[in-house]
């Protein structure tokens, strides 16, 4: 069957995912065959072809939705080489390859995510104006230039109860009022794209699916505060996200969506971008701005704050992407609309990276108040292989660790406060039981520890004696009373550092401390690491019983540690292994135990 | 010292900002790229350029990550062992590249084709292992997958 001058509609998802799966590729291969002199005469007219942002599901990339007329279908793990028969069948022949669109499971995913940052990620194509103007894009602008003073704009910032999703969760709307307030001849409008939670993806995608949104925020917030001047300090890390952002500045400016007189209003005002250079302590505002100075990125102690002082001593307004990228949505759809999401004091959606154990890994938008079950179970689509959900880290190196027990809380700034966790920038990452606690604590320990700019005493040394606990009970050296020096010293931590990197660095090993207690005791006095984790603390060997001396595992030891004859039970030395795992990954009979 | 167009890049970011200091980042940048890296010769040049005091465009260098302070192989790995790519096997991958290709942490393979830096976090947590190779994007790694990438950097 013919279809006859319809509309179709090809998206493929161009996203972190999408993109390192060969998301070009499929794009390329469906631009040339759709170029194809034959085909075309076959489909007939009007077929689209966009790169849009992430789908949100990055397990299963490439994700191609086509569209034809107004049937939707998805394809799941799109190949290049799949896709001359999507062609054929699908757009020619206006047959489904079925067996490669995505289940029931797919939809799951997205039932319980309500969508606003993210809304239009399946529409815009990122690279181009005219993709998020037709879906309304630059309309708030439009409407605040044009209609709203800039106090009735934070007025409404303020109504709708956003608080900022960098971490702190400050409300927006105050923080904005607050910097209208001070005079001065210079202000700056800074977007804080500096995302260094490990775990953590949200304002990558955010940039990288629909830039403008971000700049349409800083445009409204510029108004708003008085500010002629913005810089987006952004990750040298994210290479593409650097690339989207300077082609729709670029593009911005060739509307006069920035610049001088924008729209024709008196309004004047551009952005710029800063590369960062790998350090995560410039996330941190005042580091921010050192590092924009020029200058090593080291906090300052607070006050004054940036709204007074910032950029060179000049009042500034720092936000996060993803608190900019969600401005543009409450002018459009009003205050109301927006804290009809969410809780009492936790307003609208949040973003959330789910990473880790779980099914369906990828980029998630819900309603702040959530279930964690729902999260996990509902969206998540439970825990990979059939294990057993153990906790769920949040709010990365700043964050703790929610145990399986609690999985029936809400997901808002309080609710995970109250139980030593936080919301954090939204990374969340699923543990499962073959995961140790311990060493998740001083995985995190090893990052700040790192990433301490070594400023302030107790933040530079303390989290290096932090980590020296840690490493001895890792290692089965654990003293007596080592737990309860974890804990003062923390605190002490938390309560002398100069700023939110130290205060919050003790987080991940005192939530461990609260729920996973025994694993601790384990390690110390028993010198065991219950998820068989910690190097030092397992042996492996072979089940004679198991081993059908088939040499796989000897094949695969890199220290030639296993030896044996073919069909008879192999040997593993224990003084020449290294305990890398590769002969328990790689034996078929469940013959090598690990203990 | 710097020729001609580099200078003329380094003037014209000099001339966005209230003070040279704040051109230092970007200078930094562009030395890397004219030097491959940020010898000591290339920081003097920096330091020329912007008028400011060698040891403080030193210290401020040393500070970030991403400036390099020795000479890199043609291709830089930069591979992620942070938390996600951690608990999904990337310590393993770090394994293999030592393995096959003799190549460490923050070292060089001897013909100068590879180095291998560990990144922190690059963002790909959901498709985890990951890593960039210069400015290439690549996740769900496994050895094979690393294998068959790296053939393509010569
Ligand atoms: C060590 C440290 C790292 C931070 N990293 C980030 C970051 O990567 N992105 C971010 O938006 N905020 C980060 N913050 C929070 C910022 O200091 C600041 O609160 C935030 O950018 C304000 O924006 P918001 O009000 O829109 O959240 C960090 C804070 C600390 C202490
Ligand atoms: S943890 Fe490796 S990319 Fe995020």
């Amino acid at each position: 069957m013919k279809t006859e001058k319809n509309d179709i509609k090809i998206k493929v998802c161009m996203g972190p995912g999408g993109i390192a799966t060969g998301g070009a590729d499929v794009i390329k291969v469906f631009k040339d065959d759709l170029a194809s002199a034959n085909i075309k005469a076959k489909i007939g007219k009007g077929c689209s072809l966009h790169k849009v942002g992430c789908f949100g599901l990055c397990a299963r990339d490439v994700l191609v939705d086509v569209i034809v007329g107004k049937n939707k279908t998805t394809y799941q793990y799109v190949k290049p080489d799949m896709v001359p028969r999507i062609v054929k069948e699908h757009l020619i022949e206006n047959n489904p390859v079925s067996e490669w669109t995505v289940g029931d499971d797919y939809y799951s995913f997205y039932n319980k995510q309500i969508k606003v940052v993210l809304s239009e990620f399946s529409e815009v194509d990122p690279e181009d104006i005219d993709t998020y103007t037709a879906v309304g894009g630059y309309e708030a602008t439009k409407k605040v230039l044009t209609k709203f003073t800039p106090e009735k704009t934070i007025a409404i910032i303020k109504k709708s109860g956003i608080r900022g999703r960098g971490g702190a969760g400050f409300p927006t709307g105050v923080k904005w009022e607050i910097c209208r307030k001070v005079e001065s001849d210079q202000k700056f409008i800074i977007c804080n794209a500096d995302e260094g939670d490990p775990g953590a993806f949200m304002d990558r995608a955010v940039i990288e699916g629909n830039p403008h949104s971000v700049i349409e925020g800083m445009i409204i917030g510029a108004y708003a505060i008085g500010a002629t001047k913005g810089y987006v300090y952004v990750r040298a890390e994210y290479p593409l996200a650097v690339e989207r952002l300077t082609i729709a500045i670029k593009q911005a400016r060739g509307k006069n969506l920035l610049g001088e007189n924008i729209l024709g209003t008196k309004f004047n005002f551009d952005v710029r971008l800063k590369l960062g250079a790998g350090a995560f302590v410039c996330g941190e505002e005042t580091a921010l701005i050192a590092s924009i100075e020029g200058q090593r990125g080291m906090p300052r102690a607070k006050p004054p704050f940036p709204v007074h002082s910032g950029l060179w001593g000049k009042p500034t307004v720092i936000n996060n992407v993803e608190t900019l990228a969600n401005v543009p949505y409450i002018i459009r759809k009003g205050a109301d609309w927006f804290s009809s999401f969410g809780t009492e004091k936790s307003k609208g959606t949040k973003v959330f990276a789910l990473t880790g154990k779980v099914k369906n890994t990828g980029l998630i938008e819900v309603p702040m108040g959530i279930l964690l079950r729902e999260i996990i179970y509902d969206i998540g689509g439970g825990i990979e292989g059939g294990k057993a959900f153990k906790a769920v880290q949040t709010g990365g190196p700043s964050g703790g660790c929610i145990p399986a027990e609690l999985v029936d809380i809400n997901v808002d700034y309080e609710s995970l406060a109250k139980v030593g966790s936080i919301v954090g920038s939204g990374g969340m990452v699923v543990l499962d039981d073959t995961d140790c606690m311990v060493s998740i604590a001083k995985f995190f320990l090893e990052f700040t520890q790192a990433e301490s700019c070594g400023k302030c005493v107790p933040c530079r040394v303390g989290t290096k004696r932090l980590l020296e606990i840690l490493d001895r009970i890792t290692a089965g050296k654990g003293r007596e009373g080592d737990i309860e020096l974890l804990e003062d010293l923390g605190n002490d931590i938390k309560l002398s550092s100069l700023c939110g990197l130290g205060q919050t660095a003790p987080n991940p090993i005192l939530s461990t401390i609260k729920y996973f207690r025994h694993e601790y005791e384990a390690h110390i006095k028993e010198q065991k690491c219950p998820a068989k984790v910690c190097k030092d603390l397992i042996e492996y060997g072979i089940l004679e019983e198991f081993c059908k001396g088939c040499g796989a595992c000897l094949r695969v030891c890199p220290s030639k540690a296993i030896t044996g004859e073919k069909k008879k039970p192999h040997i593993i030395s224990v003084d020449v292994c290294i305990k890398c795992g590769a002969c328990f990954d790689v034996c078929k009979f469940k013959a090598v135990k690990k203990e | 010292m710097f020729n001609e167009t580099v200078l003329k890049e380094i003037d014209e970011i000099k001339a966005r900002y209230p003070d040279e200091r704040s051109a230092l980042l970007p200078s930094l940048y562009i030395a890397q790229k004219e030097f491959g890296w940020l010898s000591p010769k290339a920081m003097l040049c920096v330091a020329q350029t912007l008028n400011l005091p060698e040891a403080m465009v030193r210290g401020t260098a040393s500070f970030y990550a991403m400036f390099k302070h020795k000479p890199m192989g043609r291709h830089v790995i930069q591979l992620c062992t942070n938390i996600a790519c951690m608990i999904l096997g990337a310590e393993k991958l770090v394994g293999f590249l030592k393995t096959t290709y003799g190549l460490e942490p923050n070292k060089t393979t001897a013909d100068g084709r590879f180095s291998l830096v560990i990144m922190e976090c690059i963002g790909a947590c959901g498709t985890a292992p990951a890593m960039l190779i210069n400015t290439d994007f690549y996740d769900n790694l496994t050895e094979k997958k690393i294998e068959d990438i790296l053939g393509k950097y010569k």
